[in-house]
């Protein structure tokens, strides 16, 4: 079965319920495929032990029909969910040897589904960056490569890029992703995967290492809009543990995935046409608005005037809240410490060494965007800004029920070509911080190649918890678009 | 009449202020399931979002917030119906999240005020700035180690009160009536223990001075962490002082937070610590805002016990008591209990004066709290009673009070034990004077030949025949009608 | 808006993280092109405009008062970089 790799969580599952292979089986395939994979560095622990007996766990609970959702699915969790007894480090040294003593109820959610982890996903270090290229264990490898230059490598994107080039290369058949800004949707949309960022609020924040707590969301990130379906609802629900998380019943996704979408009405915001961005972009995205026309709905043009304003005020208000949430990793009780003749000293050395560049430099913009004199130019300024920008979506939605936009300004790049420069790094976002910013669901959804055969994707944006019909035209748009290529040397 | 420091340049007066840090009574903390009791092995109190863990959540505990409101309501304050959490930074080895979750612009309870019951009956209303919740911290200990300090985090994110009056404090006594007030308010609620000992309430005094009359506010310093009424007074005095001095040499205190030395009885500059302190307030992201709705707070409002105020006022009508008795027997609600009981259907002055007094001064030798009273309020009433009906006289009275005290016997039990039934037996008097006179006629003839203070010996005679229980009222009427014939 | 190495410094002893001096320069010249490319948020009139508290549409859900948790000092001690008798240990603090 040397294609077990290869099925959708919704085949698996097929697959082992039927009896055409066991959770052993499939585990074990995975484990040796994120072996072979290792160059790709996208697991930052691998956790072989543990899903070996997960899989024995879960082949038993099929055998005596107890089996969940997700029962004996090998997925890759981003190391970024607190695992109990598993190393969890944030992909940041000041976190390199922490060990949980507690499970993220996201990722406890998925266990109690059945899904067995394989191991935990490298990302961009505390998921500040778009290119994975801030790890401290180096960067995840997009399994993809332009054509004819199969030895340059690329960018997985970011933050959650260990998470999408494990799904990509199929080493896992789904893993979780956390998005901020666009960590989910982008580093998807370079990969060839489907990436979605659900409302704030609906997965629980509770046991994720907080990057900026208004923004950061859970979501799945996985071969099939189906697969995204059937992973969100095992992820999400209400927990009392978290005081920002909704307290809604969790539809059944799955069931949302009719295929018909006539008489939707999908918003085309202006704004998002920028000249910076690649023709071929421009053009997918009139592609995409093609295939859901053509599946009967209406395309609206629509008006986001504040989007310009989003990815500024987006780079005050992540980091500012970065600065305080980062202002734990002291050396006392957990991580790194690197001593000091006092316990300043202690301090200034274990942040200095266990922080990189790019943290450094978030932690700093966002110290200075709240200090005296600063907080009302720049942190107070920016949350009216993102006032705006909310408004502007709700009035969107009073005459659309999704808006389509492509999902990042270009394809992924190759590594080290942006590192240097913050400001052309932070543009990758341009499409995704808007949604962030309003708290609404995204998804990415691979749509197609770019003219050097690198994948890329279109997003759709829904209303506040209406990922339900988000799915349902993102599943309509995939079966459109007919993605099926994969990176070299993957089956698709 | 005003307290005023005398100087070589006039009489200046003090200005003072006080931010009181209350522990509030949970069970749990503020933001997490962990419990808050006083004195446990260290980091056994401690939550993973109390350690500040990475993921971990704060979520709000319902009844501290209720305790807030209450509070607010005691202090007659207006209870805002949406307030905000906010981070306040800085970092500390016993502040693990790196920021206290506190409220900044958006405070649970506004402007308010207590009224102060001064020794001389007056009252001095004090106005209240505001209420508003936050987060302990942990305890750091020094002196276990030579180079390191011991961090236990049992205290960290209990629930604290933090209540800031207006400077509206002109002397040591009112800061210290202030103190003793605020106490009594939030012992009657049930919000805070306010035992500073432990402390589970904590005061911060702000103090300034200014030439007599003047209206300006200058320069102000907050002395940090005194914790005993008496070191409030002289932290006051002697920072007052300090100011004087400084503006009399031409100087002038710069605004700073300060240490009180209670070995010292001064006050030190914690300068160097608080330099480059930028607290970078903003509303915590983890939270959302607070919001309460007008039932909420009116349940809580119906669900108000009688407070020292009310009581007091009450003890004054109904009791006919001084200003100072009734606030000195309301400033304890177990206190003010006692006396009611002892007061019922009895003369409420006589009440007042036994349990101010001799009541008061046995708690005092026996060390026994009004919980434990060295006379039940049942038997001192009985006492008042056999008083009342001439059964015993008050000078007998004094020395059943002590039996009482020692046995914990009932006054009449006494009385009966001890024969001292006061005698009221006419017939039985007049036997006794007759023997007196009988015995003296020298000093009998000496009395009616003009020498009147004798009464007061026969008198003393015939108290002594009788071992003081003959009623002296009866005495003195025979033994003049005898002694005129 | 550009920083100078001074308020870069300042800034960095605020969020404790030791920079040496060398890395001032070139740290005020990246952060201020980021502040730079921020100014833009100038151009955007919001006056009047409420700033955002939370894009989660409700208020504060609240706990019952009950102890649930804590009572597990090894557990919370378990990473401690330095740790005796319970405590977490750190360079002396002089009071
Ligand atoms: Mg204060
Ligand atoms: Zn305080």
């Amino acid at each position: 079965m040397a294609s077990l790799t290869t099925l959708t969580l919704a085949e698996a599952r097929e697959g082992l319920a039927k009896g055409d292979f066991t959770a052993k089986e499939l585990v074990e395939a995975h484990l040796r495929a994120v072996e072979a994979g290792r160059d790709l560095n996208a697991f930052v622990t691998e956790t072989p032990d543990v899903a070996i007996d997960a899989a024995a766990v879960a082949d038993e609970r099929i055998r005596t029909g107890r089996a969940g959702p997700l029962e004996g699915l090998p997925i890759a969790v981003k190391d970024l969910f607190c695992t109990e007894g598993v190393r969890t480090t944030a992909a940041s040294r000041i976190l390199h040897n922490f060990v949980p003593p507690y499970e993220s109820t996201v990722t406890a959610k998925l266990k109690q589904a059945g899904a067995v982890m394989l191991g935990k996903a490298n990302l961009d270090e505390f998921a500040m960056g778009s290119s994975n290229e801030t790890s401290h264990f180096g960067g995840a490898v997009n399994p993809w490569r332009r054509k004819g230059e199969p030895k340059a490598k690329l960018v997985p994107g970011g933050s959650s890029g260990g998470s999408a080039a494990a799904v990509a290369a199929r080493l896992a058949l789904a893993a979780t992703g956390t998005d901020t800004g666009g960590s989910i949707r982008q580093p998807a949309s370079f990969c060839g995967i489907v990436g979605m960022k659900p409302t704030y609020g609906r997965c629980s924040r509770w046991g994720i290492v907080a990057f900026a707590s208004s923004l950061d969301q859970a979501g799945p990130m996985t071969r099939s809009v189906r697969d995204a379906a059937i992973m969100l609802g095992a992820m999400c629900g209400h927990d009392p543990k978290d005081s920002t998380s909704a307290p809604m019943a969790v539809p059944d996704f799955e069931a949302a995935l009719t295929g018909d979408i006539r008489g939707l009405r999908v918003g085309i915001p202006r704004e998002y046409r920028r000249d910076d961005v690649p023709e071929e972009i421009a053009r997918l995205w009139d592609q995409g608005v093609a295939w859901l026309r053509d599946a009967g709905a209406e395309p609206v043009e629509i008006s986001l005037p504040h989007t310009k304003y989003a990815l500024p005020a987006y780079y005050i208000i992540a980091p500012a809240e970065a600065s305080s949430n980062l202002a734990r990793y002291d050396g006392v009780r957990y991580g790194l410490r690197v001593e000091g003749d006092s316990l300043d000293a202690m301090y200034r050395n274990t942040r200095a060494a266990g922080f990189g560049r790019e943290v450094k430099r978030r932690i700093l913009i966002g110290t200075y965007a709240l200090s005296a004199g600063y907080y009302d130019a720049y942190y107070a300024k920016a949350q009216k800004v993102r006032s705006l920008i909310a408004r502007d979506f709700r009035d969107a939605f009073g005459h659309v029920d999704v808006i389509l936009t492509p999902t990042a300004p270009s394809a992924a790049f190759p590594l080290g070509e942006k590192v240097d420069d913050p400001v052309t790094m932070y543009l990758n976002d341009v499409f995704t911080v808007p949604t962030s910013l309003a708290g609404l669901p995204g998804i990415s959804v691979p749509a197609g190649l770019d003219g050097q055969g690198l994948p890329l994707g279109l997003q759709l944006i829904g209303r506040p918890f209406d990922e339900e019909t988000v799915l349902r035209a993102a599943e309509v748009m995939e079966t459109a678009a007919g993605f099926t290529a994969a990176p070299a040397g993957v089956e698709g | 009449m005003a307290y005023l420091i005398e100087g070589d340049s006039g009489n200046w007066e003090v200005v003072i202020g006080m931010e009181i840090h209350a522990q509030v009574i949970s069970k749990a903390k503020l933001f997490s399931g962990a419990a808050t009791d006083f004195g446990a092995a260290p980091n056994s109190q401690v939550s993973f979002v109390d350690a500040a863990m990475p993921g971990m959540l704060p979520v709000i505990n319902d009844f501290v917030v209720e305790q807030a409101v209450r509070t607010g309501l005691g202090l007659k304050a207006a209870i805002n119906l949406t307030s905000v959490f906010a981070r306040k930074n800085y970092f500390y080895a016993d502040l693990p999240q790196g920021y206290q979750i506190s409220q900044y612009e958006s405070p649970i309870v506004g402007n308010g005020e207590i009224v102060l019951d001064m020794p001389d009956g007056s009252t001095r209303t004090v106005g209240i700035e505001r209420l508003h919740l936050e987060q302990d911290a942990g305890k750091s200990l020094h002196d276990q180690h030579p180079s390191k300090s011991f961090i236990d985090l049992n205290r960290s994110g209990v629930a604290l009160m933090e209540i800031v009056s207006k400077p509206d404090m002109r002397s040591p006594e009112e800061a210290g009536a202030f103190l003793k007030k605020l106490r009594s308010i939030l012992r009657y609620l049930g919000t805070c223990d306010g035992n500073m000992e432990e402390g589970s309430m904590r005061c911060d005094v702000n103090v300034s001075v200014r030439p007599e009359g003047s209206d300006e506010l200058r320069t102000r310093c907050e002395i940090k962490n005194v914790n005993s009424v008496r070191f409030v007074q002289q932290a006051i005095e002697f920072e007052a002082r300090r100011h004087i001095d400084l503006y009399e040499n031409g100087e002038a205190p710069v605004q700073e937070t300060r240490l009180f030395d209670s070995r010292k009885g001064e006050t030190r500059s914690m300068r160097g610590k608080e330099e480059a302190h930028d607290y970078r307030y903003f509303p915590d992201p983890d939270l959302l805002p607070l919001v309460l709705d007008e039932a909420y707070v009116q349940r809580i409002r119906d669900s108000l016990p009688e407070l020292p105020d009310d009581k007091k006022a009450r003890f004054i009508a109904d009791f006919g008591l001084s200003p100072y008795d009734a606030s000195v027997l309301v400033a304890d609600r177990a206190t003010a209990d006692f006396y009611e009981q002892v007061a019922k259907g009895r003369d409420a002055k006589m009440a007042a004066n036994w349990v101010m007094g001799d009541f008061f001064a046995a708690m005092n030798k026996t060390g026994r709290g009004i919980d434990d009273p060295p006379v039940t309020a049942e038997n001192l009433g009985a006492l008042i009673d056999l008083i009342a009906d001439d059964t015993i006289s008050g000078r007998i009275a004094k020395e059943v009070f002590e039996a009482m005290v020692d046995t914990g016997k009932a006054p009449g039990v006494i009385v009966e034990e001890k024969g001292l039934k006061q005698v009221t037996d006419t017939g039985a008097i007049e036997g006794m004077i007759d023997e007196v006179l009988a015995n003296n006629p020298d000093k009998v003839a000496e009395y009616q030949g003009g020498k009147d203070k004798l009464f007061g010996f026969f008198v003393g005679q015939v108290m002594k025949a009788t071992q003081g229980k003959a009623n002296p009222k009866l005495v003195n009427e025979i033994l003049a009608k005898k002694l005129k014939s | 808006m550009s920083l100078d190495k001074a308020t870069v410094r300042s800034i960095a002893t605020l969020a404790r993280i030791d920079v040496p001096d060398e890395d001032l320069e070139p740290l005020a010249g990246e952060l201020s092109a980021i502040l730079d490319w921020i100014e833009q948020l100038g151009e955007v009139d919001t006056e009047g405009v409420p700033p955002m508290t939370s894009v989660a549409e409700m208020t504060l859900p609240r706990r019952a008062d009950e102890v649930t948790d804590g009572n597990c000092p090894d557990k919370v001690l378990a990473n401690a970089p330095e740790s005796q008798d319970g405590f977490f240990l750190v360079p002396k603090v002089v009071e």
